[in-house]
């Protein structure tokens, strides 16, 4: 007895400061008292915010390793950025191994939630809204990582994001799974990235659904081995709401999937259903670059056993119109600029093929033309993504 | 004998503190300086003689710099503590290797009513485990200043260099907004005293005092922006390494951006010239190039550093106000860019 206790003592003795939950409620001075917490919290804490609306009126941060900040719940544990006067986003996360679980984020002036060159983060039941609905005056981007490996996005929902509601840019070794993206311009984005799956979202009422991108001109670029399986990509019809200049701003309204200059992409088991463009469109960056050690075109992507409701009724781009009457009324359910290589399309869909054949070729220089079935082809290996265990564990 | 004498001073020197703890700090604390932990008290460091932190104490040294960084027009005093018998060393790249134990301390402040008072004191120091930046506020009778680590707004009322009367709500930093400026690769790291940046004046006190060596001399400095005798290129260069290329480098917060614009930096896209914008969303004001060549009412470079919107604002901290003179020097060069 005597023994067990002085071990036990002499155990308490040598390990660090145990893991401690740190409370913060709403009210007066959110603002301090919620940062000065995330400022000072130790690996392995937990920073629990209480039940109601914080008003905040500068971004938060949050700089330290193994960190969770946890809510009452998305709808009950409320971080409100509409009187924010500085900062790029709500919260930016620059620290690894972050959990961030059951509360929201509205209205934030910049992005809502940033993770910059934080590995292993899990952004679990997480609402980013901006309240008014779309508008280019909302922030940009609703989840935000960025420049990491190991990222996990699971069960949130993001609304009304003027570019993408849950982007993931220049990352490695990612899973966006059982989210719902609604309202947004992209509802989800992966650009730049290698290794990512994208299943079991809801991704309704955008301008497009979900975008597999890669931009010139980055430290990382070539976004390969990409996964598209099992989503709900429906009604994606909303007007674009995206600020000039950026990328997504050239992203037809009704469009479902839409693969961008990338390698080793598949688009499998998804249903894709009711958008006015395209369910799905395989293209080139059209834009004029200056990158030598950049690949403009779409390589290896492979299309399989997705559900198919109405497309093409509506095409939102120069021409669509006249071409949709050329196709009897509606754009075929795919559509293929013709560049790249190794498309594979196994579903009984046509394929608008617009048989481009440089890239950066005036739309007026397309020869549409229903793209010939060969048969039965093969995609190319994916191999499952598989994060660090302690990170589905965050999950429970 | 000679460790137990030390024990001895150590001994008297504790006994001294304990015994006397609102003596005047005679020197600089070397201890408080490196041990861990965050000190709640400016004056717990020992930097100034004075409780209102205006005469730096012996070892602490003022220092200017050639090209300063806009911070809402607030004057600013900049300090360089070594450790005795340590020096800075300064290598080929330049930049300045400090010794563990040393400290930059920056005070802002304005003057207000006739008075020059002091807002803020910020301190970077370098301890064995690399650097670590904290913030501390002055009260209001400016006899003491205390960490604030969450940062603060200050509500201020003072004339800009052409007279204007400004009021703005000026932001200390938090110690996180600290290190988004301050980071390389995710470390701590120190902006300003960089060889290029440190005019002749600094660079003679700080070697005459034996605080600097420099193993290579070749450093062709970065001009004052504001010096209308500079080439306009250079100048414009300058502006932009000081007051952006903390982020915007290869190893900075924004190095996701692709456009870097540090003084050395070659690249005309990466500069920002027919560069698209990657993750700006309304920042980009609509328009297709961070800089537009001939353009700069095209340029989202412009843009940025002309809005005050949260969100849509460069630098995203620090800046409440608009730089007039620097916004109009960067329009020059950017209308003097031959258009594409």
């Amino acid at each position: 007895m005597i023994r067990t206790l002085l071990a036990a003592t002499a155990l308490c003795c040598t390990m660090p400061a145990l893991a401690k939950t740190i409370p913060v409620e709403a009210g007066a001075d959110a603002q301090e008292r919620l940062q000065e917490a995330l400022i000072l919290a130790e690996p392995g804490d937990v920073v629990e915010l209480g039940v109601g609306t914080f008003e905040l009126t500068d971004g938060l941060s949050l700089d330290v390793d193994k960190v969770t900040v946890r809510g009452a719940g998305m709808d009950k544990s409320i971080l409100s950025f509409a009187g924010q006067l500085g900062a790029g986003e709500g919260l930016l996360v620059t620290s690894d191994d972050v959990v961030l679980r059951d509360f929201a984020v509205e209205d934030s002036k910049g992005d809502g939630i940033k993770s910059k060159g934080a590995d292993r983060i899990v952004y679990h039941a997480i609402r980013v809204e901006w309240t008014g609905g779309p508008k280019a005056s909302n922030g940009a981007y609703g989840i935000y990582p960025v420049e990491a490996s190991d990222i996990l996005v699971q069960d949130s929902i993001v609304r009304g994001a003027s570019d993408a509601g849950i982007y993931v840019g220049q990352s490695k070794n990612i899973i966006v799974r059982r989210n719902t993206a609604i309202e947004n311009v992209a509802g989800i984005e992966i650009e730049n990235s290698f290794d990512a799956e994208v299943t079991e979202n809801l991704v309704t009422e955008n301008t497009g659904g979900i975008l597999v991108f890669d931009l010139p001109n980055l430290p990382q670029m070539g976004g390969h081995n990409v996964l598209v399986a099992r989503n709900a990509i429906i009604n994606n019809n909303t007007d674009n709401f995206a600020p000039e200049g950026n990328i997504v701003a050239s992203v037809p309204a009704g469009t479902g999937v839409m693969v961008m200059a990338n390698r080793n992409v598949q688009v499998v088991e998804n249903a894709m259903i009711n958008n006015g463009t395209s369910n799905v469109m395989v293209v080139a960056y059209t834009q004029s670059f200056d990158d030598p050690n950049y690949d403009p075109t779409p390589r290896d992507v492979y299309i399989a056993d997705n559900v198919y409701g109405r497309a093409g009724f509506a095409p939102d781009f120069d021409g669509g119109q006249q071409l949709a009457a050329a196709f009897g009324g509606a754009l075929p359910a795919i559509i293929y600029d013709g560049l790249g290589k190794g498309l594979v399309v196994n579903d009984a869909v046509p394929v608008l093929d617009l048989g481009l054949t440089k890239v950066g070729q005036a739309p007026t220089e397309a020869k549409p033309s229903l793209r010939k079935q060969e048969g039965a082809g093969e995609a190319v290996a994916l191999s499952p993504i598989v994060l660090p265990a302690s990170m589905e564990a965050a999950l429970k | 004998m000679r460790t137990f004498l030390a024990a001895t001073a150590l001994c008297v020197a504790g006994f001294a503190v304990s015994a006397a703890p609102t003596a005047p700090v005679a020197l600089v604390d070397d201890a408080v300086i490196t041990a861990k932990g965050m000190p709640k008290k400016l004056s717990d460091f020992g930097f100034f003689k004075d409780q209102a932190g205006w005469q730096p104490n012996n070892g602490v040294e003022l220092y200017q710099l050639n090209s300063p960084l806009f911070t809402d027009y607030a004057e600013k005093y900049r300090y360089i503590y070594i450790p005795a018998g340590k020096k800075a060393v300064a290598g080929g790249d330049g930049v300045v290797q400090f010794p563990v134990g040393s400290a930059l301390i920056k005070s802002f402040g304005y003057e207000i009513d006739g008075q020059d008072r002091l807002l803020e004191t910020r301190v970077l120091l370098h301890r064995a485990d690399g650097w670590i930046a904290l913030p501390y506020v002055w009260n209001a009778e400016q006899t003491e200043a205390t960490l604030k680590v969450a940062g603060k707004r200050i509500p201020v009322s003072f004339a800009d260099p052409s007279g204007n009367k400004r009021d703005i709500s000026y932001a200390v930093p938090n110690k996180n907004q600290c290190k988004e400026c301050h980071s390389l690769s995710g470390a701590v790291v120190p902006i300003g005293p960089k060889m290029r940046n440190l005019p002749h004046d600094t660079l003679d006190m700080l070697f005459s005092n034996a605080m600097l060596e420099q193993t290579d001399r070749d450093h062709p400095p970065i001009p004052d922006f504001a010096d209308a005798a500079m080439p306009l290129e250079s100048r414009a260069r300058a502006y932009l390494d000081i007051n952006c290329a903390h982020c915007h480098n290869r190893e900075g917060s924004a190095s996701n951006s692709g456009l870097f614009l540090t003084y050395e930096e070659e690249a005309p896209v990466h500069i920002g010239v027919g560069k698209r914008p990657v993750a700006a969303g309304r920042g980009s004001g609509g328009f297709e190039f961070a800089i537009a060549p001939g353009e700069p009412d095209q340029s989202i470079l412009m843009h940025r550093l002309k809005s005050l919107e949260p969100g849509v604002a460069m630098p995203e901290v620090g800046r409440s106000l608009v730089h007039e003179e620097g916004a109009a020097l960067l329009t020059e060069w950017i209308a003097a860019m031959e258009k594409e």
